[in-house]
């Protein structure tokens, strides 16, 4: 780290070398001999979720997670002189898996010495999406259908894509938003740029605040800098999910940035000027929110003047086949299984399934099954055991049915709210136990550890 | 018995979870507090089998580093818990996951920075 830092130095350049990498649209970073990260630009921050203040002096592959790190280190094979260009991919600290393409190449002091290496990263998503575009039909980027739902959404995206203006997409929890907004930016002029996610809810209003706009070193007790996602995003998207659940006042501040682009940190005195085009999503019904004054009016407005609702899956009885089939298919080839299809019975039954979970809740079901299938047809006893034994979803995941008022798996848009029902569910354990945790935990079929946790994730004390 | 599934990469835990070879299972005796621990080393990276063995293993909490969505999704709706993207010492993150403040995220290689 210490040879990186003099050779550095040693370059004599009158420049920012870190506001130079900041500028660049592909991640960089500079790791030392010992393969350490010693700086890292904004563009690999965004790709990887990391910052870099926290990442100094980590092992690259710790950070990066790159595929090949792991069997051939690109890093090693460069120690020869030769610069060195890999395709694989890597897992983000959103849990994505990104292809990519890294180049490697070595740093030389003045001596001709190595000194470390640079490291780059293109983000390879919009290439395999144009190549997935032209290869399947009835899909637009992840997004696969062909019910008349769906084409009239193909229809609207590219237009949506070119246009700078907020969107916001609605739709059930499970039904694609997040694919689709991903889809909107790969479309977009602004696709060579950051694609950034934040998932809004469950945390204080400080903290959600300094995620979103960033925090300046002592903003509050522990505070240390952070850039904060609209900057993460500077040139590109910034993709909020679950926008329902932002305070009134920092809707407040959503609002200013979408008049001003200006972004003010917390605790900042500095503001800066945020290009940044906004994706916003919510399973909520958001107007009633709107006209219940939960949400703010003039927010919805802006946000809802260009929108998408995706349907949930029982309204697109077209795509279930293609959707079953598409995800027997892909998981079978993951897996190296020769697998062509469903049984009748089994089929009968996936067909006539309301997937309160929509298509995540149907991929993961498939998945299940192929997973277990060991024959050509995946039969009805390879589905999950809630399908089969005619109970709900949510009843085969415990021992304990939650009562039907209320906790029918649905929240009250009709979304399907999980949280919701696993706290019912510790709340009717513990109510049947007279409280005893142990005796909860056993009845739930967890640990005792992973009952505390989730009560206290859900404020049961 | 509780059991904690940690994904090993040597000392420290597996930067990735869909390309670890070797997972630490400690089970967890009266008062939280370890009694046993074993290694199991797969022939091949294989998340199919990694998933195979905590099933098997009946595990309650996976510590591991980098996973996919659909593995996170996949354990979470087997019931498992998994506390993700931890980097550092598969030690210092059972320490810290029995005093219950191990989260998904932390980094635990502060001490061995250059």
């Amino acid at each position: 780290m210490q040879s990186l830092r003099r050779s550095l130095q040693m370059q004599d350049l009158s420049i920012n070398l870190v506001a130079v990498l900041d500028e660049m649209p592909i991640g960089v970073c500079l790791v030392s001999k010992e393969r350490r990260i010693a700086l890292m630009n904004r563009a690999l921050e965004a790709m990887t979720g990391f910052l870099r203040a926290d990442c100094k002096g980590l092992p690259c592959s710790h950070v990066l997670r790159f595929n090949h790190c792991f069997d051939n280190c690109p890093v090693k094979r460069t120690e020869g002189g030769q610069r060195c260009v890999l395709e694989g991919d890597i897992i983000n600290q959103d849990n994505q898996k990104l292809p990519v393409r890294m180049t490697f190449a070595p740093l030389r002091d003045g001596t001709g010495q190595i000194s470390g290496y640079i490291e780059t990263l293109e983000d390879l998503r919009q290439v395999r999406n144009l190549l997935s575009a032209r290869i399947s039909p009835f899909s637009f980027g992840r997004i696969i259908g062909r019910s008349p739902q769906m084409e009239k959404i193909f229809r609207s995206l590219p237009v949506i894509a070119q246009s700078e203006m907020p969107v916001l997409i609605t739709g059930q929890i499970g039904t694609g938003k997040d694919h689709v907004a991903e889809a909107i930016h790969h479309a977009s002029s602004r696709a060579g740029n950051p694609f950034v996610t934040y998932r809004c809810g469950g945390l204080p209003e400080f903290l959600v605040e300094s995620e979103l706009f960033g925090v300046e070193k002592g903003a509050f007790a522990g505070a240390g800098n952070k850039p904060g996602k609209f900057r993460l995003a500077q040139n590109g998207t910034l993709y909020i999910s679950e926008i329902s659940d932002l305070t009134p006042s920092l809707q407040a501040k959503l609002l200013n940035w979408l008049d001003e682009k200006i972004i003010y940190p917390l605790g900042g005195s500095k503001s800066f000027h945020a290009d940044v085009r906004i994706i916003a999503s919510t399973s909520r019904d958001l107007s009633q929110m709107a006209k219940e004054a939960t949400f703010q009016n003039e927010l919805y407005f802006r946000l809802n003047a260009v929108s998408l609702h995706l349907p949930p899956l029982k309204e697109r009885a077209e795509d279930l086949r293609l959707l079953m089939d598409h995800f027997l298919h892909a998981r079978a080839s993951l897996l190296h299984k020769k697998i062509t299809g469903f049984s009748d019975p089994c089929l009968r039954r996936l067909l006539e399934y309301d997937y309160p979970g929509n298509i995540l809740e149907l991929r993961l079901i498939v998945e299940y099954a192929v997973s277990l299938c060991l024959t050509e047809r995946i039969e009805l006893g390879d589905l999950p055991a809630y399908l089969t034994e005619n109970l709900t979803g949510l009843d085969a995941k415990s021992p304990i049915s939650p009562s039907p008022q209320g906790s029918d798996g649905t929240s009250a848009d009709g979304g399907f709210d999980w949280s919701a029902i696993e706290r019912k569910m510790i709340m009717d354990a513990l109510m049947k136990v007279k409280g005893r945790r142990s005796k909860a935990a056993q009845l739930l079929g967890w640990g005792r550890s992973t009952l505390w946790r989730k009560m206290r994730r859900y404020g049961i004390t | 018995m509780e059991k904690v599934l940690i994904v090993v990469d040597g000392n420290d835990i597996a930067p990735r979870f869909d390309l670890a070879l070797e997972v630490l299972i400690v089970s967890l005796g009266k008062g939280g507090k370890p009694a046993g621990k074993r290694d199991v080393v797969l022939a091949r990276p294989s998340v199919e089998e990694l998933c195979r063995v905590v099933s098997a293993e009946n595990a309650h909490t996976v510590i591991c580093g980098g996973i996919e969505k659909d593995h996170l999704q996949y354990l979470g709706w087997k019931n498992v818990e998994v506390i993700h993207s931890v980097i550092g010492s598969a030690e210092v993150a059972l320490r810290r996951f029995l005093k219950g403040s191990l989260k998904s995220g932390d980094i635990l290689l502060k001490e061995r920075k250059a």
